[in-house]
């Protein structure tokens, strides 16, 4: 029996801390923030020397400088946030969707196409209840493809709807040669420019207020859907533990496939919006990244459909002052994406400290933060 | 061996947030004794134990193993010290033999398969172990199982042991040759901790009791100066009768009759083999056998919830009389849930079926009753109602009805699931390892429950593993051995041996 190695208590520990009250939690999450801010600041600093705090007017100024670049804001940010509760479900569900891009551009084409055909012959407010149907069905259908392949073949689903995305950009390229304009260009061109027929219309003197409406609603909607709906409460026990589901009578397979169709008609719905309420045209890059970006604002909101808008203004807002400090102070694009990922990685830090403290050697339950 | 005890732990204390599982517990644990553990759940003992296994760090206090001040900060700093635990769930690779069990994470070893045999055969001779050193983990009972994770903490040279309820999943003859293999490493010298629920246990094995209360620390005495019913006092701190009152129900009726029930899993293996019983209302029926003999299968075909083979047929009569008997085979589990039969549930994983982790205790509750009422919205008003009345009839201790129920100790988390399950008012009612981890307060609690629901006229199937209470409490008992019925005795006229060797009859090799 030799015990003579001797076991120091480690220099810092972690505690499970009693729950912080509400205000606290959010003051912490503010303190994340700013210290986020400071931190980038001496990264700006240190690597490029400019004045951080110019920097941040004036990525301030890339999302709000002007009326327009400040409407283009809330629109991009209306379009994240349209993805972000279409995966919401889904993911609730534990069902990993990751084929957001793919339902928003089969959306999108299906948006384009009646666009283009009908133009000229429906009125525009009938038109566009045509393509938003058109949308939500059309994403509904691609989305229920991988669910019901999960569902009866337990088929992976995070490879089959990451898969289908490749599928959707193909057949987006096919459309955009098919109804290429004009000839050559390579690209579909702005659909009905001198009509303007299926496009959002100016309502109180905005182009994007319908943008903003829609999206608004889904949201309202889908918190009720989640947390007041029988059916949300189904998709919480299957994401659960499908073992009780199937225990408690829940038909685990109906359920998957509904709820994808759901989520991938939102998803489809936000392809609508981008191409009507937008772009008014259709290419390979209409989705742009956006429905993998819409997976992190999902999570860190923990589905809750208020939080989202948040996460969402913030991150679509620093993409914005990305973009401007990258043309203003000529920097190299992925100093802005640094800056990005420094406050994103606060945020997610700040998560820790408000669930743990940490205990210093020899101080009796220390507070550290 | 000097006086110094193996093991001193002074002053501990640990706190999870608001919660004081440990509140400056003092415990001492000589070299070549036996020492039992006792409270009822939530009183500290694992969170005691895991501070001495590395798992968790005290925020007060002092460990001293032989006299000497340490810091255990991890398991690996635990063995460095000598301590082993041996955990309810055992922590052992499948596709390994076990020797290679053994072996693996041991120091500076060689992988020298030959000379781990050899070792181990060392070790099992020494205390009296029996095992195939090269026999794969996934062909062992689980008594085996037990066995290697055992000797693997011996091999580590461990001589502190922590044994966490190992009697919970054993057959009364493998329970008595674990205690044989606990009293030759005793004269060895070891020092053992065994947490058990089980009081006969710790009267039949230990030398000397430590009792736990609220995660305060009420005492010790010797085992030879205390019984069962002083032992519980000091546990729950107020007298209890250990009696399960044992009823008769005038006339019982047949309520349920299996015939020819038969369940293959999905790599082919029978898991029920032509099962026929009835079970009748106002009876408790009891269902003995090892864990994994097919109580599982039986209870989910008649829920509803296995593929069973063709030709097999469970009857349901409805209570009212003169019916002929609907068919269950071929029904969802939704409609014959609807029928009145009612399974609660409760698999090794507790949470893992029956309730929903994260939700609080009204969510669960509405598991039960969310398609009920007319529109798209569920009505959580009656659940909420439920919930409390289920929080104050059985005493679940939480701090709200919406706190999940995930983070409730076991013995709540069960209160929940059994409460939530007559509250239904079945009048088929079964339940598996009902009392499973619980302590014996709520234990009892719950075998007067299913006894009230058997006066009611209920069909009671009760799954267990202590025979002691299988045969207070049951009215017949049903042994199963691999899926086989293997007798059905009468609790008045049979002994705890005939059902401990009814549950080994078809057992190939005779390990028993």
């Amino acid at each position: 029996m030799n015990h003579s190695h001797t076991h120091h208590e480690p220099l810092l520990r972690i505690a499970k801390r009693d729950p912080l009250p509400r205000s606290k939690a959010y003051a912490v999450r503010v303190i994340a923030v700013l210290i986020s801010l400071l931190v980038s600041g001496i990264f700006i600093f240190s690597v490029t020397k400019l004045n951080p705090i110019a920097v941040y007017q004036s990525m301030f100024q890339g999302a709000y400088g002007t009326n327009r670049r400040m409407w283009v804001t809330i629109r991009d940010t209306m379009m994240l946030l349209c993805i972000s509760l279409g995966l919401a479900p889904a993911f609730k569900m534990r069902f990993w969707n990751i084929g957001a891009e793919g339902q928003v551009l089969i959306g999108g084409i299906a948006t384009a196409g009646l666009m283009r055909s009908l133009g000229t012959s429906v009125p525009t407010p009938l038109l566009l209840i045509i393509m938003a149907c058109a949308s939500l069905v059309c994403g509904a259908v691609w989305g229920m493809i991988p669910a019901i392949f999960k569902a009866r073949w337990n088929a992976n689903e995070t490879l089959f709807t990451l898969m289908m995305n490749y599928i959707a950009i193909q057949l987006t390229s096919y459309c955009v040669a098919l109804w290429e304009n004009p000839f050559g260009s390579n690209s579909v061109g702005i659909i009905n420019p001198k009509t303007q027929a299926g496009w959002f219309p100016k309502l109180f003197g905005q182009a994007n207020s319908l943008n903003v409406i829609i999206v608004l609603l889904v949201t309202v909607g889908m918190y009720v859907y989640l947390r007041y709906s029988k059916q949300g409460y189904e998709i919480a026990v299957v994401g659960d533990s499908e073992n009780t589901a199937r225990y408690a009578g829940i038909n685990v397979q109906w359920v998957t496939i509904r709820t994808m169709a759901i989520s991938s008609a939102i998803c489809g719905l936000a392809g609508f919006i981008a191409v009507s309420g937008a772009s008014h045209t259709i290419s390979t890059s209409t989705a742009g990244g956006q429905g993998f970006t819409a997976i992190i604002v999902a999570w860190l909101s923990q589905f809750n459909s208020f939080i989202m808008v948040l996460i969402s203004l913030l991150i679509v807002s620093l993409q914005k002052g990305a973009v401007q400090i990258a043309s203003q102070f000529n920097l190299n694009d992925y100093a802005s994406s640094v800056i990005t990922g420094i406050i994103l990685f606060f945020i997610l830090g700040s998560e820790f400290f408000i669930n743990f403290k940490i205990i210093v050697r020899g101080k009796k339950g220390g507070d550290a933060k | 061996m000097g006086n110094t005890p193996a093991v001193e732990m002074i002053n501990v204390t640990k706190r999870f947030g608001k919660v004081t599982a440990n509140d400056h517990v003092n415990l001492e644990i000589r070299k070549g004794e036996i020492l039992s553990l006792l409270g009822e759940n939530g009183s500290g003992k694992t969170t005691l134990m895991n501070m001495l296994s590395g798992l968790y760090f005290p925020d007060e206090g002092e460990i001293r193993i032989n006299g000497e001040p340490v810091t255990i900060t991890s398991p690996k700093d635990a063995f460095d010290c000598g301590i082993g635990m041996i955990h309810q769930h055992f922590k052992l690779v499948d596709v390994f033999t076990a020797a290679e069990n053994v072996t693996l994470g041991a120091e500076n070893s060689k992988l020298d398969i030959k000379a781990v045999t050899a070792h181990i055969k060392e070790i099992c001779d020494k205390y009296g172990f029996i095992i195939d050193p090269g026999k794969k983990v996934y062909d062992m009972s689980v008594s085996e199982k037990q066995t290697v994770e055992i000797i693997k903490v011996l091999y580590r040279g461990a001589d502190i042991l922590i044994l966490d309820e190992p009697t919970a999943v054993l057959t009364p003859q493998e329970t008595d040759r674990l205690f044989n293999v606990m009293r030759n490493m005793k004269a060895d010298g070891k020092a053992m901790i065994i947490i058990t629920h089980k009081l006969h246990e710790v009267m039949d094995v230990s030398d000397r009791v430590a009792v736990l209360r609220k995660g305060q620390y009420i005492g010790d005495v010797a085992t030879k100066d205390t019984n069962p019913d002083k032992l519980t006092e000091m546990m729950v701190g107020k007298k209890v009768t250990l009696n399960i009152a044992h009823p008769k129900y005038p006339n019982p009726t047949p309520r349920l009759t299996v015939k020819n029930l038969t369940v293959v899993d999905a790599i082919g293996v029978k898991r029920l083999d032509n099962v026929s019983f009835t079970a009748y209302g106002g009876e408790i029926l009891g269902i003995a056998g090892i864990a994994g003999s097919g109580q599982k299968e039986l209870l989910e075909s008649i829920a509803g919830l296995q593929i069973t083979q063709p030709g097999s047929s469970i009857l349901y009569y409805p209570k009212e009389a003169d019916s002929k008997g609907v068919e269950l085979i071929g029904k969802s589990p939704k409609e014959i849930r609807n029928l009145g039969v009612g399974l609660s549930f409760v698999p090794e994983d507790r949470l893992g079926m029956g309730l929903v982790g994260p939700m609080g205790m009204t969510d669960n509750m509405l598991l039960r009753s969310f398609r009920k009422g007319k529109g798209i919205f569920a009505d959580r008003k009656s659940p909420k109602e439920l919930a409390d009345k289920v929080m104050n009839d059985l005493g679940v201790v939480t701090p709200s009805t919406e706190f999940p129920v995930r983070r409730l100790s076991g013995g709540n988390v069960q209160k929940v699931l059994v409460g939530r399950e007559i509250a239904q008012e079945p009048s088929v009612l079964m339940t598996a390892y009902a009392v499973r981890g619980l302590d014996i307060n709520t234990s009892y609690i719950i075998y007067d429950l299913l006894t009230e629901q058997k006066m009611k006229g209920v069909a009671v199937v009760y799954v267990g593993e202590d025979l002691d209470v299988l045969l207070e409490l049951a009215d017949r008992i049903m042994v199963i051995c691999g899926g086989q019925v293997s007798g059905i005795v009468d609790t008045a006229k049979t002994t705890k041996e005939e059902v401990g060797l009814l549950m080994t009859k078809f057992r190939k090799g005779g390990n028993s």
